[in-house]
């Protein structure tokens, strides 16, 4: 199927700004579920609240746009009830760890089957520019006039120590192997992480003076290398990417098949 | 009635009224006096192939419940007060986006952690607006086990057939009290299947325009209808619209399909209510306390009635009116500082001759309390 064929014509244009990161993503999801070959009716899209959020409206699946920090938990109740579909969960930095860090957590701990995309351009744009939970000190926001005081979560040591059994990190001018990458999560059996780091030109950049979407972009090729490179080690600043767990754990729907087996079975 | 009896608490007797009208999903968090509802569903559904998962707090768990609607399964969750408050947004999602769902709420002592052990029935007005922005609910109530059971039956059949939350609004009292419930054998009482729709795969399919009769047929997640659901303000395929004419259809929908048909809802019993000269209006398990009242004064000759409601949203005002127009008296016994009483005061013609007869201090409003209070009300002091 052509990417055209995965996307909502009728309800462009989209609302993302000229530059954003979250385009890039969607293409990157979009061409990973192609290569997949997965059944549009088998992939369920359940999105919270911000500008990342709107992605589900965009994408022809069985869509669920729900509320802010909540999507993982709305995630929850339908891969368990329906344990076939495929879910991914986009979300941006803070609603995904700030309103919604407790449902990452426990759903990491769960180890279900739900595909998370931590979309993290390190502000809150829908609300015009404050600082979320991924910002890091030093970056000024609207709410942040001084410079940010606040420390840094690291979505992956996070997520791998919350129990995630499948933890990348990849960035919106990796494309390729962004696609790769989500690729392997959605096959992923239980609760996968990918954080993919992407530019809000209108709101962070501005404010930060870090140029257009290209400046953004070229940022992120420079500073973000594979594990492992050499580059880390002449600058601890540096940021790895890559796939930095992936294990085999027990699944919580599949736990919970045997759960009711046993309860059938009347042990 | 042909069935099986059983000695149990008011809690075990709406999970086995959830059951018979067909719950496949549980998500809940423990909290006092609600906790047992969860305890029995969490060994009884995976018997019968259902789901049951404890959340990380209630937040979640309402919104879990939601997931597991979109996905075809009759949902439910119970809680308490304070699980009660955090569950207010995504009801208020449940509320925007038609979705089934039943949530008991066994009543505590509150504001805040207030008296968990202990009961109260302070959150009447709670359930009504306890979610922002306009919006409309159903609440029902029961005061003895068989009809706990009959109404958390109907809880479900309402909430399918309108597509809307139910609070169930019991009470500690009905939660933990032990009594007699006979279960009904299958097919014994109506159940409302969901409604899914009939409109074939391959042509369009609009989620949320009402077919004549106002109901929404849904299409489960997973089958052969891809559409958005939202909270925003949405059209009739789910997507947002910011459209004044989309916004202000939405929201007459949202109200009219439960307002309009308030007397349709209204679910109550009544206890000599016709030419009750003294009418008492009660609900849940202080209505027993009332009924024992009546039944007293009754027998002494007087002229006494009980009017109980189970239905207590929509209010259904029109027939409170009616019960009451030839009463010289009306009083309303509840534990809270006159949450339904406010309401009685505005249907009836005569306000002046509503009185409260109330406890709001944990426990438990006793026959003795109401005759005490009967007292005053009637000018022969205490």
């Amino acid at each position: 199927m052509a990417v055209k064929d995965y996307i909502r014509e009728r309800f462009f244009p989209h609302i993302w700004c000229a530059g954003c990161g979250h385009g890039i993503v969607m293409n990157g999801l979009i061409r990973a579920i192609e290569k997949l070959a997965i059944p549009k009716n088998d992939i369920v899209m359940v999105s919270g609240i911000g500008c990342s959020s709107r992605m589900s409206g965009y994408l022809d699946f069985h869509t669920l746009h729900t509320l802010h920090g909540r999507a993982l938990a709305f995630a929850t109740g339908v891969k368990l009830s329906l344990p076939d579909l495929n879910v991914i969960v986009p979300m941006g930095d803070g609603d995904a760890l700030a309103i919604g860090g407790n449902h990452f957590i426990h759903a990491a701990r769960r180890n279900i089957d739900v595909t998370a995309l931590v979309m993290n351009n390190r502000i809150y744009g829908m609300t015009g520019g404050q600082y979320s939970p991924l910002s890091g000190r030093g970056i000024l926001a609207t709410t942040a006039p001084f410079s940010n005081i606040d420390q840094s979560f690291d979505v992956v040591e996070l997520a791998t120590a919350a129990g995630a059994t499948f933890v990348a990190r990849t960035t919106a001018y990796h494309v390729r192997e962004m696609a790769t990458i989500i690729q392997e999560a959605v096959v992923h059996k239980g609760f996968s992480v990918v954080e993919v780091m992407s530019q809000c030109p209108t709101y962070f950049g501005r404010k930060n003076r870090q140029g257009d979407a290209v400046a953004m972009l070229k940022h992120l090729r420079d500073t973000v290398h594979p594990i492992g490179a050499k580059a880390k080690d002449e600058n601890s600043d540096f940021v790895e990417r890559g796939v930095f767990v992936r294990k085999d754990r027990p699944e919580y729907c599949a736990e919970y098949d045997d759960i009711i087996r046993r309860a059938m079975e009347g042990s | 009635m042909k069935g099986t009896a059983k000695f149990v608490q008011g809690n075990e007797a709406c999970v086995e009224g959830a059951l018979y009208a067909g719950l496949k999903f549980f998500a809940g968090y423990p909290i006092t006096p609600s906790t047992e509802i969860a305890e029995h569903l969490s060994g009884r559904l995976p018997r019968i192939g259902g789901k049951f998962i404890q959340m990380e707090d209630e937040i979640a768990s309402m919104c879990a419940i939601i997931g597991a609607s979109l996905s075809g399964c009759k949902v439910m969750t119970a809680t308490s007060g304070p699980g009660f408050s955090l569950m207010q947004e995504a009801l208020g999602y449940a509320v925007m986006a038609e979705i089934p769902c039943v949530i008991a709420n066994v009543q505590r002592g509150g504001p805040s952690t207030g008296i968990p052990t202990h009961v109260s029935q302070g959150d009447v007005n709670q359930a009504r607006w306890g979610t922002h922005g306009d919006h409309s609910i159903v609440a029902l109530t029961a005061s003895n086990h068989q009809d706990v059971f009959a109404i958390t039956v109907e809880a479900f059949n309402i909430s399918e057939t309108y597509r809307t939350p139910v609070v169930l609004l019991f009470d500690e009292v009905i939660g933990h009290m032990r009594e007699r419930l006979v279960v009904p054998e299958a097919g014994d009482m109506p159940i409302v299947e969901r409604l899914k729709t009939s409109v074939r795969e391959g042509v369009d399919y609009h989620p949320y325009l009402p077919r004549e009769d106002g109901r929404l047929p849904m299409s489960d997640f997973g089958g052969v209808h891809r559409y958005n659901v939202t909270g925003l303000f949405h059209d009739m395929w789910g997507f947002p619209s910011d459209d004044p004419a989309v916004v202000h259809g939405l929201i007459r929908h949202l109200m009219d399909k439960i307002e309009n048909r308030t007397n349709q809802l209204a679910r109550y019993r009544e206890f000599y209510t016709e030419h009750a000269d003294c009418l008492l209006i009660s609900y849940g398990s202080s209505a027993r306390s009332a009924r024992h009242v009546v039944e007293r004064r009754r027998l002494r000759g007087e002229s006494f009635g009980l009017l109980e409601l189970q239905t207590l949203w929509p209010f259904p005002s029109e027939i409170v009116r009616n019960k009451c127009a030839n009463a010289r008296h009306v009083i309303v016994v509840e534990m809270n500082t006159g949450q339904v009483c406010q309401n009685v005061r505005l249907a009836v013609a005569n306000p002046e001759r509503v009185f409260l007869a109330n406890r709001v201090d944990g426990s438990f409003i006793t026959p003795t309390d109401i005759q005490r209070m009967l007292h005053l009300f009637q000018g022969k002091g205490v």
